[in-house]
């Protein structure tokens, strides 16, 4: 239950954050990723307050003998530097760039009355369904990595970062 | 709202980082958007109520943060819409593959120093300027 209401909050606060930055703002995005333009750096800014918390604290959270209401972190014990991560990171780039939407501020389209949402997220819920398509059941952003026995409590889904 | 915007930026992103080591000290969670909404399409058992929850409290927070300070993002009638169709499935499936998008590699990858966050983060970074370029200044759709 405090778990549940954990996420509730982790989410308040990522989404306040997200609409505080200016994230959500496709405008704003797209003028961060165009250097030959009218650049705004804002965003550099949005990365570097959120790294200022992550970097000196994760590294030290996950040495950690475990979460303190979990009983292990849900981690992606994957290293390699693959095929899937890279093309799919280019894709993904294609994309936020084509609309200035990335996923969290495409779920933050909710809370405001605008139209691109019914046609964004949909689009992209189909794309993940398409993925998983091309992707054996479980897990398989990289077969070869597979065959390791699966991390105890490790989410069974290509693992986030 | 195209001004540069350090400090309303900064503070947004400190938050960003607070809510992701929240997670991760007490759920032992990452979090990132793409992982949390591809869980809900993977369907795994124990693993759905949580990320709904932490959807929810996002767009819930997005929306206090108009109520309180007003803007938000408004529709762009010059957008395309197949543009906006493309761009949908690309982010899904790319994001899907990358096992991560700019929270889940950008903000939590990086956090915890993966390389594999890294050359995502370097990838993705490249190819929306690259793409912002074409689009703009090649193809000349105003957004």
């Amino acid at each position: 239950m405090r778990r549940l209401l954990l996420s509730l909050l982790a989410g308040l606060v990522f989404g306040f954050g997200l609409a505080l930055s200016g994230m959500t703002l496709p405008g704003k995005v797209l003028d961060f990723l165009d250097v030959s333009g009218h650049w705004d750096p804002s965003l550099a800014f949005v990365m570097g307050g959120a790294l200022a918390v992550t970097l000196p604290t994760f590294t030290r959270v996950l040495r950690s003998s475990g979460p303190l209401w979990d009983k292990t972190f849900a981690v992606s014990p994957l290293t390699r530097i693959d095929a899937g991560l890279v093309l799919g990171s280019l894709a993904f780039g294609v994309g936020w760039g084509a609309c200035g939407y990335c996923p969290g501020p495409a779920v933050a389209l909710l809370a405001s009355p605008n139209g691109e949402a019914l046609v964004l997220l949909p689009s992209l819920l189909a794309g993940t369904v398409l993925a998983r398509m091309f992707q054996r059941p479980g897990r398989a952003e990289d077969p070869a990595q597979g065959k390791g026995p699966p991390q105890p409590g490790a989410d069974p889904i290509p693992g986030c970062g | 709202m195209d001004h540069f915007t350090p400090i309303a930026s900064t503070v947004g992103g400190l938050l960003i980082g607070l809510s992701a080591l929240l997670l991760l000290k007490f759920s032992g969670r990452l979090a990132g958007v793409s992982s949390i909404v591809s869980g809900l399409v993977y369907l795994v058992p124990g693993e759905i109520l949580w990320r709904l929850l932490f959807l929810a409290g996002l767009v819930a927070g997005a929306g206090a943060c108009y109520a309180i300070l007003g803007g938000g993002p408004v529709s762009r009638p010059g957008i395309p819409v197949p543009l906006l169709v493309v761009s949908g499935v690309l982010i899904g499936a790319g994001t899907s593959f990358a096992g991560g998008c700019t929270s889940g590699h950008g903000v939590c990858g990086l956090g915890r120093l993966s390389r594999r966050s890294l050359v995502a983060t370097i990838t993705f970074m490249v190819a929306g300027a690259l793409t912002v370029y074409v689009v703009r200044h090649v193809l000349g759709i105003e957004s």
